[in-house]
């Protein structure tokens, strides 16, 4: 073997070319590539999500402050300062207030039913059972449907006279008469957060399930091993460790529960008699199918502060547990 | 009493894809395994990665299920039992300590979870903090501890239950190696002092030795040897013990169907081994390593057996000039020389070696 052998081979190019003994001062950064210049490519790939948000958040955003001060209407559309004008009819119209009302408790009492059964479900996901797969396909596909799609399915699960739901319980003996369930407010309320949680569950299950794998299978075998049982591995170990991710689950249910209208709006268009009317649904038929954009651009910016206000105290609730 | 005794233990585990396309895949990780620990006892299990130790550890716990056998605690069969019911307490790799509890309420754990009266909560947090030296960390959590700090922590919490026996997995692996050598020294004087039943697991031999009363040497999910550490290093039941204790391992020489063994140590210069039942052979010396004052020498003996590249290891207080590329004539004591069957790595019955010089 030559020590020829042992070092390795070289390209005929720049080997010879630039003898090793009298380095030229050459530029060095011309060996830098595209994909090497950080600061170039961070506005590239910044640019197209900028340009976004732009088009599709911001212009409507201000758009919409601007038309809440204005008498813009679906037939007048030239712009004249009507200044509070719209935010005192809003005021004065008890359905906004009702629409205020459903929307904080159906966010509120959806939220808190798909955290709960969100985590019921993510821990079925993660266990280890045959048919897994066709388990979690199942599970996921509500959320994979467009809302308005899935809703029209349960507007024909809760017909008032053909609802399958009714016939069953029906022919099971447990009621006499169909239920009408989006005919009396009470059981409309309760039918469109069923809606609400039975499409959210999914997404917070897949989101939770994500926390649990992450937690150190050690810990909890070492809980196993210190005595602790089901429960209180539960409620003292695995709850505590995944609390920033249930708190990103509990976010995402509650914007998507709150900014929705299709839900009430395939399934009860707001009634009856405005029962279940939400402040999106209610500015969609105030601004648009009735015309009044200025209004409709007035109630929908409710929406704002109080989403705003959700997401600081659930961030924030994140950052304070520190748990690593 | 036994505290623990596994009986006929096998474990085996089946590959993912196993179950649709069966029988590949299966690993036996524990492979017929007897094994009882006396009252008190340091009980150290070594083997390489892979040798089924941990499992074999795991499945005292209660953390994996056996395919066969017993496993008894405190002479009851507890195979049906959770970890939770078994009175055992168990310090892990990478200590599982919980991140988001302070180390007062990970030490309290246990006692909660197995519903000690609260009053008596403060007074043994107190005493196992106080036994470990940790006293003045009971408030901080464990990500503002270091990783010896974290390890005591593990022993206080496994402590505090005063459980009958202690499952230690490789507790000091994830030391750096000076701490390894303080952690290693507390961890037996601790153990002194509580007496309780240990089983530890390690594939550090300089552990196993120093630790354990009795080591059971694991390899392929058997043990190969249990006995206590000079027994096992001195009589190796095996060419796989002899080679992986000892470093440098035992040199092996083959020699008409056997292979004859002998320590590094033990390969000294001619001069300073006496007596009749001496072996003197050359030693062709081609490299020379300086490791914490010792020589090792590689190099290859011959008339012994065949030719054969072997190690000795010469003490820092002999100072024979030996230089690397000479020969130099060596010699090893008739009583070092351990003899295996070449094709089963047993021991056999010594043979006569006669080098001719």
């Amino acid at each position: 073997m030559t020590e020829r052998s042992l070092s390795p081979p070289r390209g005929s190019g720049q080997g010879d070319a630039v003898p090793p003994q009298a380095p030229a001062p050459v530029d060095l950064r011309v060996r830098r590539r595209f994909a090497d210049r950080d600061r170039l490519l961070a506005w590239v790939f910044l640019l197209p999500s900028i340009g976004y948000i732009v088009a599709l958040v911001a212009i409507p955003f201000f758009l919409a402050i601007a038309f809440s001060f204005s008498d813009v209407t679906a037939g007048d559309p030239s712009f004249d300062w009507a200044g509070l004008r719209n935010y005192q009819n809003v005021f004065d119209d008890p359905v906004f207030w009702r629409s205020l009302r459903n929307t904080i408790v159906f966010t509120v009492v959806s939220m808190a039913l798909i955290v709960v059964l969100g985590k019921v479900l993510a821990n079925i996901l993660i266990a280890d059972f045959r048919g897994k797969w066709l388990v979690r396909f199942l599970v996921l596909l509500p959320w994979t449907t467009p809302v308005a799609l899935s809703t029209i399915a349960w507007l024909w699960l809760l017909d008032s006279v053909f609802s399958p739901i009714d016939w069953v319980l029906r022919e099971l003996g447990v009621i006499e008469a169909n239920m009408y369930w989006l005919g009396k407010p009470d059981l409309a309320i309760g039918s469109v957060i069923v809606v609400h949680v039975w499409r959210l569950v999914p997404l917070a299950a897949v989101i939770m399930m994500a926390g649990l794998v992450a937690i150190p299978k050690d810990v909890q075998e070492a809980a196993s091993v210190d005595g602790a049982g089901f429960w209180r591995r539960m409620f003292e170990i695995t709850i505590p460790l995944t609390m920033p991710i249930i708190a990103v689950a509990a976010l995402f249910g509650a914007i998507l529960t709150f900014t929705d209208m299709a839900v009430v709006y395939v399934l009860t268009r707001g009634g009856p008699t405005n029962s279940t009317q939400v402040l999106a649904s209610w500015a969609f038929f105030r601004g648009i199918e009735g015309g009044d954009v200025g209004q409709g651009a007035a109630i929908a910016l409710f929406l704002f502060p109080l989403l705003l206000a959700a997401a600081i105290a659930i961030l924030r609730a994140v950052r304070r547990m520190d748990v690593s | 009493m036994a505290v623990v005794e596994v009986r006929g233990l096998r474990k085996v585990f089946e590959g993912g894809r196993a179950r649709r396309r069966r029988a590949h895949g299966r690993v036996n990780a524990v492979d017929g395994v007897d094994l009882a620990t006396a009252e008190g006892e340091y009980l150290v299990l070594l083997g390489p990665s892979g040798c089924g130790k941990t499992t074999l550890l795991r499945t005292i716990a209660g953390l994996e299920q056996p395919t066969d056998g017993e496993v008894r605690i405190g002479g009851h069969v507890v195979n049906e039992l959770p970890p939770r019911a078994r009175r055992v307490a168990m310090v892990f790799q990478s200590y599982a300590l919980y991140p988001h509890k302070t180390v007062r309420a990970n030490i309290v754990f246990p006692l909660k979870a197995q519903g000690i009266d609260k009053a008596e909560w403060a007074a043994k947090t107190e005493w196992a903090a106080e036994l470990l030296g940790i006293g003045a960390l009971l408030d901080r959590r464990p990500r503002q501890l270091s990783g010896g700090e974290r390890q005591r922590v593990a022993l206080a919490r496994a402590l505090v239950r005063e459980p009958s026996v202690f499952l230690l997995d490789e507790p000091l692996s994830n030391l750096d190696a000076k701490l390894r050598a303080s952690a290693r020294d507390e961890l037996k004087r601790f153990q002194r002092r509580v007496r309780t039943t240990t089983i530890y697991v390690t594939h550090d031999q300089v552990e196993a030795m120093g630790l354990g009363d009795r080591i059971a040497v694991m390899y392929a999910g058997r043990i190969r040897q249990l006995g206590p550490p000079v027994e096992v290093y001195d009589d190796p039941a095996d060419t796989f013990v002899a080679t992986f204790l000892g470093s440098p391992p035992m040199n092996l020489v083959p020699r008409d169907g056997v292979l004859v063994g002998f320590r590094p140590e033990h390969l000294l210069p001619e001069k300073l081994v006496h007596g009749d039942d001496r072996l003197v052979v050359p030693f062709q010396v081609d490299r020379v390593e300086h490791l914490s004052g010792d020589r090792h020498l590689y190099g290859t003996v011959r008339g012994l057996g065949a030719e054969t590249r072997v190690i000795a290891r010469l003490p820092a207080t002999v100072t024979a000039a030996v230089e690397s590329g000479g020969e130099h004539q060596f010699a090893v004591h008739a009583d070092r020389l351990r003899f295996f069957d070449a094709g089963s790595g047993e021991r056999t019955d010594p043979v006569s070696v006669r080098t001719g010089s």
